[in-house]
């Protein structure tokens, strides 16, 4: 590498002497060293002041304290590897190193592979690489609300609720509940509702429920009839709650609504004996039913919750999430690097091999991939760096109440110099942390670049 | 293909600098154009640029006050929101030489850490003199550091109240709950009838730790509460656990929570208000007066559809528990003191306190003055309460501690929401963070 660097300026002295005698001693190809310099220095200048120098400063303030007065040493650096809260950050980049490039790479390598097949190809890029186009704080603030909890404002939890319910359909009473206390004649029973006493016929078995929301109320219910006609082991499921809370409780008050459409089962010993559905204004009987007592249930399909989707923005989904809204953003970026590259590979050697017999993932295997692997690795390089420095993404998409479970490095850099601590020597140790993981793929970018240049 | 792999690293290179997006929130300037007539105004021509984390509805009546002044003065006023994390937005300003003439502190904890780091302006005399005859030494306490007056406490908030839905009580027949027993009994008649009781800003940690200051003022009293704000009991105090005990007991029922606990933690200030008033899913909400902002929003009438009752007693005391907002000068200017005098004044104070979701903390700013009669009957309360309240603990501690998004009091309250029956968890990193944040 010196040897090229140095012999357009100083040829060798030991080596053949100049051709030519009229030459003055010395002669150059390039620029005289006086001008090098000054077309040097601007360039010099700018990288010294932002790139140089708060380099150094950093590395220098990250031995001093939050005050900036009282030389630590190391202490800050030992804070990071022993604080709960920066290991998570560790941990986090960790997990969007691994992931985030590989998922990337292997999705833009999916779509620029796929796109050279398809008629709108053009199309299609522009769509996939479009989220180029807006900054990742926008993207976060979109991914914010495609993450809503409540699918009627989350996009991807109204697509899950979507399809989970064109399968499944809830038309239950998923609030409904035995009231409080020992007064209650039923007790919830393995989440469904049970009477605490075993039932007869001709004893109309009383069933109170409360809780149940007004939106989940069918429209056809009627007032709740206390005695259901006689004959069989029958009963009311009503909701016990009357408007204004005058009502008894356990009682069948006036204003009181039956629970239509609820499923009660009869057992004995453990056995359902027989099974019924409520009326609109709650009653139930049971048919043709031997004589004896039962336990009368309402098993727990009766309370089963509609499907609302992920918890998204959770503890257990955050850090998945965001990195969601990342590769949203970056696969496209590497569909167009990727599909450039696939452009350039001779097409000779892939129809040669197919000649040869070889079936089209043998052809990708064997032939797209490593003619297309300095482009790919790249790609792959340029999005760990990417990753490393994540900070929007987390800070927009993470509620508060998530934020240090999904925080990384550089967050949690600006977080302790500027929000709240204000410790900047702690945050100057962060950043020369996250510098030193960044490094070595800095390193391996600019090898690879000057191997290419060869 | 070597030549196009180096021109696709050289844009790559290209496009990953370029993928630093800019976070930097835009300050917006203000729209109060300078006065147009006047020679006489002595401050014409000069600039101001005020600092504070107000938005929406607080900004706008903000602006309005700043016009009256600009109008009176011929001064060219700007404000520019911090955002919630005003230590954050301040930090950088103030290490980078250039703060905001005036910045509006919405804690004392703040006015302690910038007077330690010489970034505060003493208040000249006229600013002085205007404090003592329109504040009571309490608030005039808040805004000073180390015996030296800084601050003027220009706006107040009332965090002591319980602000329902009328119509839910109605329907589930209760009455306003005036002990702890009662709210717990009246929230589970409300589950029954149907309807959350409660709608929490999880969020929004700074909610969770108004209502553990209103629990714990109340069950500890205030003596208690002073130490602890002054990390002088430690947090694995028996009384802390009692506190939390008594929040838990409105936490873990699954149906007293709107949305779960899980969903709750989702849901930021004001998002809990318009729950409550605008889609009416739920029936209380626990905190301050500027509530009424959000529900006008909702289209609800304060005093008709949205009441509040007075923190229910869990303890010996009534808690009054108050906030505050504190005005200080980054720079030694004489528009930023002149500025600093006009809100420290009767007449600022009573321009302010004709627009809605606005307390003040100025005993001369008469209580007849507020729009509605809820506010009036706050306003009552905080002046002729005096020093009988305690001031948000939250705020007084450092703001480490008490006042970052994700850290603290406020990530550890918003871990206890989302499992409230562990009481010992909770104490225990309460602790170990308070032992971080004053060391």
């Amino acid at each position: 590498m010196t040897e090229r660097l140095d012999g357009p300026q100083a040829p060798s002295q030991d080596g053949a002497p100049s051709p030519r005698a009229d030459t003055p001693k010395k002669f150059r190809l390039g620029p005289s060293p006086a001008i090098a310099i000054v077309f040097l220095l601007p360039a010099a200048i700018l990288l010294g002041i932002w790139v140089v120098y708060p380099i150094v400063y950093s590395i220098f303030r990250s031995l001093f304290d939050a005050s900036g007065s009282v030389f630590v040493g190391v202490e800050n650096f030992t804070t990071i590897f022993t604080d709960r809260g920066t290991l998570v950050t560790i941990r986090n980049n960790l997990i969007w190193v691994i992931v985030a490039p590989i998922l990337v790479t292997v999705l833009g390598l999916l779509f620029a592979v796929l796109t050279e097949r398809i008629k709108w190809s053009t199309a299609f890029k522009l769509i996939v690489f479009m989220p180029m186009a807006v900054s990742l704080m926008a993207a976060g603030v979109i991914f914010r609300l495609v993450y809503e909890q409540d699918p009627d404002k989350g996009l991807a939890n109204a697509v899950l609720t979507t399809v989970n319910d064109t399968f499944s359909s809830s038309q239950g009473y998923p609030d409904a509940r035995p009231r409080e206390g020992d007064a209650s004649p039923v007790a919830a029973k393995d989440g469904g509702v049970a009477t605490k006493q075993p039932a007869q016929a001709g004893q109309p078995v009383l069933i109170p429920l409360v809780g149940i929301k007004a939106n989940t109320m069918p429209t056809n219910a009627a007032p709740a009839l206390a005695n259901p006609p006689p004959g069989g082991l029958s009963g009311t499921v009503w909701f016990d709650f009357t408007p204004g809370g005058q009502g008894t409780s356990g009682a069948v008050d006036p204003q009181e609504k039956g629970l239509p459409g609820m499923t009660v089962e009869a057992v004995k010993d453990g056995q359902v004996a027989a099974t019924t559905t409520t009326a609109a204004n709650g009653t139930f009987r049971f048919d043709g039913l031997a004589a004896g007592s039962y336990e009368v249930r309402l098993p727990q399909t009766n309370f089963t919750a509609p499907y609302r989707g992920l918890n998204w923005l959770g503890e257990a989904l955050i850090t998945p999430a965001i990195i969601g809204a990342f590769i949203w953003v970056w696969a496209g970026f590497a569909m167009v690097l990727i599909s450039a590259g696939l452009a350039a590979i001779p097409r000779d050697s892939l129809e040669a091999a197919r000649i040869d017999g070889a079936t089209e993932w043998q052809v990708f295997r064997k032939i797209t991939i490593p003619l297309l692997s300095p482009v790919l690795l790249v790609v792959f390089v340029t999005m760990i760096i990417n990753t490393l420095k994540v900070f929007d993404l987390v800070f927009i998409i993470a509620p508060a109440s998530v934020q240090p479970q999904s925080n990384v490095i550089a967050l949690e850099m600006w977080r302790v110099s500027f929000g709240g601590g204000n410790n900047q020597g702690l945050g100057s140790a962060l950043a020369v942390f996250l510098l030193i993981l960044v490094l070595p793929f800095m390193i391996m970018n600019v090898r690879r670049f000057r191997r290419e240049e060869r | 293909m070597r030549k196009t792999a180096i021109v696709l690293a050289g844009l790559a290179v290209a496009a990953s600098a370029c993928g630093n997006a800019p976070t930097t929130t835009p300050t917006q300037p203000a729209g109060t154009a300078a006065a147009t007539s006047g020679g006489a105004k002595p401050l014409q021509g000069q600039k101001i640029e005020v600092a504070a984390k107000w938005t929406s509805d607080e900004e706008k009546s903000f602006r309005q006050v700043l016009k009256a002044f600009s109008d009176k003065t011929g001064a060219e006023v700007t404000y520019a929101s911090t955002g919630e994390d005003t230590g954050a937005y301040l930090g950088p300003r103030i290490k980078g030489g250039s703060p905001p003439d005036i910045a509006i502190l919405p804690q004392p904890g703040l006015v302690q850490q910038y007077a330690d780091e010489k970034a505060l302006k003493p208040l000249t005399p006229e600013v002085i003199s205007q404090i003592d005859t329109n504040y009571t030494p309490y608030w005039k306490e808040l805004g000073s550091a180390d015996g030296q007056v800084y601050g003027v406490m220009v706006k107040a908030a009332h965090k002591s109240l319980v602000w329902y839905r009328t119509a839910t009580f109605e329907e589930a027949g209760v009455q306003p709950p005036t002990n702890w027993d009662e709210l717990v009994k009246a929230a589970q008649t409300i589950a029954d009838s149907g309807t959350a009781p409660f709608s929490f800003c999880g969020a929004s940690g700074w909610t969770l730790t108004d209502l553990f200051e209103n629990v714990y003022l109340s069950s500890a009293g205030p003596e208690n509460y002073d130490k602890l704000s002054k990390h002088e009991i430690p947090w694995t105090d028996p009384s802390v656990a009692t506190a939390l005990e008594k929040m838990a007991q409105i936490m873990t029922k699954k149906e007293f929570v709107l949305d779960g606990n899980s969903g709750a933690l989702q849901t930021q200030f004001p998002d809990c208000v318009t729950k409550v008033y605008d889609q009416k899913k739920a029936a209380m909400i626990i905190e301050a007066d500027f509530v009424a902002t959000p529900v006008a929003q909702s289209g609800e009438k304060v005093g008709e559809g949205a009441k509040t009752f007075p923190f229910p007693k869990v303890g010996e005391t009534s808690p009054v528990v108050l906030g505050g907002d504190i005005a200080v000068a980054l720079k030694d200017t004489p528009g930023a003191m002149a500025l600093l005098e006009f809100l420290g004044s009767k007449e600022g104070g009573e321009i302010w306190a004709k627009l809605p979701g606005y307390l003040s903390p100025n005993k001369n700013v008469s209580p007849d003055n507020y729009p509605d009669e809820l506010t009036k009957q706050l306003g009552q309360t905080i002046v002729s309460a005096g020093d009988a309240v305690r001031y948000d603990m939250s705020d007084l501690a450092p703001s480490a501690f008490g006042a970052t998004d994700g850290k603290g009091e406020w990530k550890v309250l918003q871990d206890f929401l989302r499992d409230p029956t562990d009481v010992k968890g909770a104490q225990t990193k309460l602790e170990e963070e308070a032992k971080k944040a004053w060391k």
